[in-house]
């Protein structure tokens, strides 16, 4: 049982972040803006925010500092992902190039600004991790789900769930919703009935700034005690949790927890007595996510179905 | 006319590039003066002089690593002008110089031919990682962005575990040079040679010749590129190829096998992949080892950059492979002026942002042309309006 405990408390600091960073992708995506950027924005986001945390350190610690660190991530993801909106919905540009711009350009900024701006000259942000919950109050205590969900964990796996549940209400079931969904199913005409293709449009995409950047933050937090420019592909997973989950929100968790329970095996394998005693080597662990992801992908996808107009520039002139 | 239109499609095509570039020099600049302005007129200088930093050697050197970004650019582009995005360039280059390395350390017998039979196997090893996610594309409909990054990291970690697990009947490594935690040095006939390289681009350090690591990888890579432009515009293949990535619908209904298309455009990136990562690591002692870590090859994805800098062209991405390479080189003199080398990644990706601006730019210059010649036409009706009033 402890075991187990173990691995569902291990999977939410894989899923969440991926679960996130895909719900900020789906909002891009539904809205006609293919953003291969997540990478590149969860890089800013993750280092603005932890070099906030590692300059107020002194000054606060705990929930608060968390909180703010998290507006931070997703301020600065906005505000980055906003280059790769007027990229691709002012000038139409191809969104491929400027994502890959993104992605290029922003571990190379977090590296030189943090040997810039750091006294030491390391690229490596330190960060002291003052946010783990042990138990939460009253909940914590309730048996099997207390361990299962209240224990050893981050206000951000919480915010996570909460992020879900907005997400899928605001696209299903608001005007906001159905505006952003028909600018990337047939954006001529969502304009013919009065809607604003390029305002929605920037609105999907710094949402997804928004929460990638967090996706940032909360996947460095509970597993790391410094941030090294990179988010180790997690932005590209976040991608293939995207498509896996067919751009809709309750599947991207499934595909999220999929993922990260595999995940979690790989990294993990050796603290589960069962797994440990088959000797498979570690390395053949590590392939396992995405080895398990390929197969599922391809018994899945014969029906899979992208937003209809993501990645083509909206034109008003075109016909 | 139609040869007009074309010279100015391509003129105005170089002309987004050179915008872009200069847009992206003008930031790292900026950069520069805001790091440190006494020194910034200096490091700007130092960028530009790339290669000539270092004499004939520091040339040399802009194209040895201008080789395996050639190749990788080439493959990408080469996906790209098919309608796919090929960003498993990382994995498809690793298990590529994998294999290619296994055959220089293991079967020295082949003699002369030890190199190109190796490279050969990289490249069929590249074109087996490409492969999978095209018949996933063309068959089940599986997203060809999202296989390539899985395949990424099962060939990342499959490299690994055979690294280190590979061993012969008496249990001694194969391949694994445990103390230092990468690759054992290839065979010497398994090198890629020089081909005279060598007395081309030197440094004389009083009597002794400084020679600069290139070799004959980057004159197969632009064969290679003028081999693939060939394929793209001259033969009714490479035509199949283009007609499918513009639309698979209409090019299936013009008697085209599309699925075939898909596979074999993805076949042919991973090769070229494949080979990127042979003329990599078929280096001498002192050259590269693949290592066991997990981080997968910058080369792959660098190609990108090169790829969408040089407008998928293969004689461009010798250009573009050639250009970045040169900053880059410029970049690692920057540390001696205590700048991080860092801003040139910086520099590529203003570079690569405002290069996706060349449809704006483009449309720019066409308006102005189109302006021009619908002037042209107008003339013309009022002419023959006024003829036929008369």
């Amino acid at each position: 049982m402890n075991t187990i405990y173990f691995l569902v408390q291990q999977m939410m600091f894989f899923s969440i972040p991926l679960m996130v960073v895909a719900l900020g992708g789906m909002f891009s995506e539904r809205s006609g803006v293919v953003n291969i950027a997540l990478e590149g924005i969860m890089v800013m986001g993750a280092f603005c925010s932890i070099f906030f945390i590692n300059r107020m350190e002194g000054v606060m610690q705990g929930q608060a500092l968390l909180l703010l660190a998290i507006l931070i991530a997703a301020g600065s993801g906005m505000l980055f992902s906003l280059l790769h909106a007027y990229a691709a919905i002012n000038l139409q540009a191809d969104q491929t190039i400027s994502g890959t711009a993104l992605n290029m350009a922003a571990p190379a900024i977090a590296i030189y600004a943090a040997r810039m701006l750091q006294d030491n000259g390391v690229q490596q942000v330190q960060f002291v991790n003052t946010f783990r919950i042990e138990k939460v109050p009253f909940l914590g205590d309730i048996p099997v789900l207390g361990p299962l969900f209240f224990q050893n964990t981050y206000i951000t796996t919480y915010l996570g769930f909460a992020i879900l549940i907005v997400s899928a209400f605001l696209l299903y079931k608001t005007k906001f919703g159905l505006r952003l969904r028909a600018c990337g199913e047939h954006p001529q005409a969502a304009d013919s009935v009065g809607v604003n293709v390029y305002k929605i449009r920037y609105a999907g995409v710094m949402i997804s700034g928004a929460l990638a950047g967090l996706g940032g933050l909360i996947f460095v937090v509970p597993t790391s005690t410094n941030f090294n420019a990179t988010v180790s592909g997690y932005g590209f997973l976040a991608l293939a949790v995207l498509i896996f989950g067919q751009w809709k929100p309750l599947r991207i968790l499934f595909a999220a927890f999929f993922f990260g329970l595999m995940k979690t095996i790989a990294s993990a394998y050796s603290g589960i007595p069962l797994l440990m005693r088959l000797g498979i080597p570690s390395d053949i662990y590590k392939m396992i996510p995405f080895i398990a992801t390929l197969v599922v992908l391809a018994f899945s996808s014969k029906s899979s179905q992208a937003p209809r107009a993501s990645g083509v520039p909206y034109d008003k002139g075109s016909r | 006319m139609n040869k007009r239109r074309f010279r100015l499609k391509g003129a105005s095509s170089a002309a987004s590039s050179l915008i872009a570039i200069l847009v992206g020099l003008a930031a790292g600049f900026l950069i520069l003066l805001i790091s440190n302005p006494s020194k910034s007129l200096q490091g700007l200088w130092t960028i530009l002089q790339g290669g000539f930093n270092n004499g004939r050697k520091g040339m040399g050197q802009v194209l040895y690593y201008a080789t395996p970004i050639i190749m990788t650019g080439l493959s990408v582009g080469f996906a790209f002008k098919t309608g796919l995005f090929n960003i498993g360039a990382s994995g498809q280059l690793m298990v590529g110089g994998f294999v290619a390395v296994l055959v220089g350390i293991t079967c020295p017998w082949l003699g002369a031919a030890h190199w190109i039979v190796a490279l050969l196997c990289g490249a069929l090893a590249g074109a087996l990682w490409g492969f999978i996610p095209g018949l996933f594309k063309a068959l089940l409909n599986v997203n060809e962005v999202i296989s390539a990054i899985m395949m990424n990291y099962i060939g990342l970690y499959g490299i690994n575990y055979l690294i280190k697990n590979l061993t012969n009947a008496d249990g001694a490594y194969l391949v694994y040079d445990k103390l230092k935690n990468q690759t054992m040095n290839v065979a010497e006939s398994a090198v890629i040679p020089k081909w005279g390289l060598d007395k081309l681009f030197y440094n004389m350090k009083g009597n002794y010749m400084d020679v600069s690591s290139v070799n004959a990888g980057i004159i197969i890579a632009i064969f290679l590129a003028i081999v693939i432009y060939v394929i793209l515009n001259k033969t009714a293949f490479g035509y199949e190829l283009k007609a499918c990535g513009l639309n698979k619908h209409a090019s299936t209904y013009a008697g085209i096998n599309g699925n075939r298309s898909v596979v074999l455009s993805m076949v042919i990136a991973g090769a070229l992949s494949g080979i990127a990562g042979a003329l990599m690591y078929l280096a001498p002692a002192s050259g590269m080892h693949i290592h066991v870590e997990e981080v997968l090859a910058a080369q792959g994805f660098n190609g990108i950059s090169v790829a969408l800098l040089g407008l998928s062209n293969p004689i461009g991405i010798i250009f573009s492979g050639l250009f970045i390479s040169y900053i880059t080189v410029g970049g690692s003199y920057l540390q001696s002026l205590k700048y991080m080398k860092e801003i040139i990644d910086i520099i590529i990706g203003v570079i690569i942002y405002f290069s996706a601006f060349s449809l704006f730019v483009k449309n720019l210059l066409s308006r102005v042309g189109r302006r021009k010649n619908h002037h042209t036409a107008e003339d013309g009706i009022a002419k023959t309006e006024g003829g036929a009033a008369q």
